[in-house]
């Protein structure tokens, strides 16, 4: 009932304000009201409300909120985590980089996705066998709960909130381009969506929007590759020799470039975007919401084989961009200075959309590209509300009594209190430098998250200390050394000189992590020691096995 | 799970099959897929030419598409080879050792 009135308030709401942000439109540098776009987008977003409604119903219990009731299929999750982990910064980033850089943005790409088999061997069954809700579940098992729930909660919210804020930026600029709503309007547009779905749908709502932006998205981007492939008669060299003939860049285009100019940083990155995949709280999560190992194995292997396509769409766009969008006639997706896109550089997914399908179908593009950020910043903020319901509530303040509907409703203010921290931040951050702070969430992940999980599931030696204190090596040592490199330090501050003179600095934060928990544990001499490795077989047992796990017993 | 269960589970052979084979097929996957990418890494940091070879000389195509591509494809097909395994031969394995598990608590 409850979601009824808000969905119906919602609608008229957005009306209103849509009508509103037209009018402010015109004295900003927002472009012209897109009404294909709004159409589209409106659709999207009643249908989703539905679905919000329909989970709403059906969303009972603390399992249900947090995992679906484990009732999700391993295609429907692959689906999802596909929908989850296809963000913004993917589609539109990652497309704008190879048509701006070319061969780089493959690798991105490649490293995006290479995480994917690592987890599938190493953590998602592991995941599902030992956890509950939240992947601090699994690493305090056997570890003493208050100070791992801590810090497993401290390293979910970083990620969280770093990777909400650029969510929020890229939305509302995005969106200010593309539908011609103010900047501020859209945050808070999309603040509130969220919410919505997350407070009153939870995982299931979440899930079903995932699901169906995935599913958008890899059609819109299917039918872009297509046309564009088209366009060149079918030919790679084709496609390959006009864009090196357009590109200032020229030939350079087609080989790796000054991305990743020196050894550190390439490798660097490399282990960031690897294990920070694998140490992201809301795809780790994802693992909770289905039936048993086989059906997380089974969501690995669907979302893997997603992303990879969509990859590689994305390499074919941002060479199709270069050719049909930067090449245009009279230049009509340049902006003033004949240089850049129209809007920003990210832009050349969205005007690729123009160039092949005109009007409708950038407006089909640009609803989906909002959909998107809906997606993904849905499945952020119920991970973030998680960790603060599941992991800090009903772990470490009230220490397990707690009934299960306090806990939910803890839940809803977290998502409510997340939400709005998201629309203050975005709002903040708009005139920001945030290029960073996805690649600062990465490396969080896997320096803070990644180690203390794959340990506490593989390594028997491990105790509570040596787990907390490698955790917060981690993540101190990950937020140290991104503030005093070359981003933060020189482009952020302003200093001349950085401090640490490397962009990613996974490549000494993570090893810094592995080897204080190694440290830490082994001269970890305790009572609290020997029951933490005494305890490790039976998780061992379990973890092989799956007998005795959450939800595994519900045929 | 009592001390005492969990040192029959441990004890039985079918377990230990299990563990000893599924553990080391997904290190050597693991450890195929490391090679692979940090070798793709490691070309990029000291040798990007190489990546940048054209295929034939009267196209535009280099060596690394074909090779990015390709490893894309590569990481999708390990799940595949994973997947396959794993939800077949181990998880009967699996099952089996369930069987006897409940025969012993009976």
């Amino acid at each position: 009932m409850l979601g009824r009135i808000l969905s119906l308030f919602m609608m008229a709401s957005l009306t209103a304000a849509l009508a509103a942000g037209a009018d402010m439109g015109e004295g900003t540098k927002a472009e012209e009201l897109n009404i294909p776009a709004i159409v589209m987008f409106f659709i999207f977003v009643a249908a989703t409300l539905g679905i919000t409604y329909w989970a709403s119903k059906r969303t009972k219990s603390a399992s249900d909120f947090y995992t679906a009731g484990g009732g999700i299929t391993g295609t429907q999750n692959g689906t999802a985590i596909a929908g989850d982990y296809m963000s913004a910064a993917s589609f539109l980033g990652i497309t704008g980089m190879v048509y701006l850089k070319g061969y780089d943005g493959l690798i991105f790409s490649i490293g995006f996705l290479v995480g994917w088999p690592i987890i599938l061997f190493m953590i998602s069954e592991q995941l599902r066998n030992l956890g509950k809700y939240t992947f601090a579940d699994v690493t305090a098992y056997r570890l003493k709960q208050k100070p791992v729930r801590i810090l497993a909660a401290l390293g979910s919210i970083s990620v969280v909130v770093l990777y909400l804020i650029a969510q929020m930026v890229g939305a509302g600029k995005l969106i200010e381009i593309l539908f011609g709503m103010d900047y501020e309007f859209a945050v808070v547009l999309v603040g509130i969506l969220m919410i919505l779905y997350v407070a009153f749908g939870g995982m299931l709502a979440t899930t079903w929007v995932q699901i169906i932006k995935a599913v958008l998205l890899l059609a819109g981007t299917t039918f872009m590759s297509i046309m564009v492939m088209a366009e060149f008669g079918f030919s790679f060299d084709a496609l390959f020799t006009q864009a090196t003939e357009i590109h200032s860049k020229g030939v350079e285009i087609m080989s790796p470039g000054g991305l990743v100019s020196d050894p550190v940083s390439a490798i660097s990155l490399g282990i960031a975007l690897m294990f920070g995949t694998a140490g992201l709280p809301h795809i780790l999560m994802r693992f909770f919401t289905v039936a048993d190992a086989k059906e997380a194995r089974k969501s690995v292997f669907v979302a893997t084989g997603l992303i990879g396509y969509f990859y590689v769409l994305t390499f074919i766009m941002g060479f199709g961009a270069i050719v049909l969008v930067l090449g245009a006639e009279n230049g009509i997706y340049l902006a003033a200075d004949g240089v850049t896109l129209k809007g920003m550089n990210n832009m050349a997914a969205v005007w690729l959309a123009h160039a092949v399908g005109g009007d409708y179908f950038l407006g089909f593009i640009s609803a989906v590209a909002f959909a998107t950020i809906l997606a993904v910043v849905s499945g952020l903020t119920l991970a973030g509300a998680s960790a603060i319901s599941h992991d800090l509530y009903a772990n470490v303040f009230v220490k397990g009594k707690l009934d299960e509907r306090k806990e939910m409703n803890v839940s809803k203010m977290a998502t409510v209190a997340i939400g709005i921290a998201a629309i203050i931040f975005g709002i903040a951050f708009e005139k920001q430098n945030i290029a960073f702070v996805v690649a600062l969430a990465f490396t969080i992940a896997a320096s803070a998250n990644f180690p203390v999980l794959f340990m506490s599931i593989f390594w028997k030696k491990l105790t509570t200390r040596g787990a907390v204190l490698g955790g917060y090596v981690g993540l101190i040592s990950a937020l140290v050394l991104v503030i005093l490199g070359p981003v933060v330090w020189t482009q952020i501050l302003g200093n001349a000189e950085a401090i640490v003179p490397y962009k990613f600095p996974a490549v000494f934060s993570v090893p810094m992590a592995f080897i204080a928990i190694w440290f830490f544990s082994i001269t970890d001499k305790s009572e609290d020691a020997k029951r933490c490795q005494e305890e490790f077989d039976a998780q061992d047992i379990r973890c092989q096995t799956g007998i005795g796990s959450h939800g595994a017993v519900a045929h | 799970m009592t001390q005492e269960q969990v040192q029959q589970i441990k004890n039985n052979p079918k377990y230990q099959k299990l563990v000893s084979t599924r553990s080391r097929f997904a290190w050597t996957l693991t450890i195929v897929m490391l090679v692979v990418y940090y070798a793709f890494i490691l070309f990029i940091a000291f040798s990007p030419e190489t990546l940048g070879t054209k295929i034939s000389p009267d196209g535009m195509a280099t060596w690394g598409i074909p090779v990015g591509i390709a490893i894309i494809v590569f990481a999708f097909a390990m799940t595949g080879v994973y997947v396959r395994r794993a939800n077949g031969e181990f998880d009967g394995l699996l099952n089996e050792l369930k069987n006897d598990i409940e025969k012993e608590m009976n």
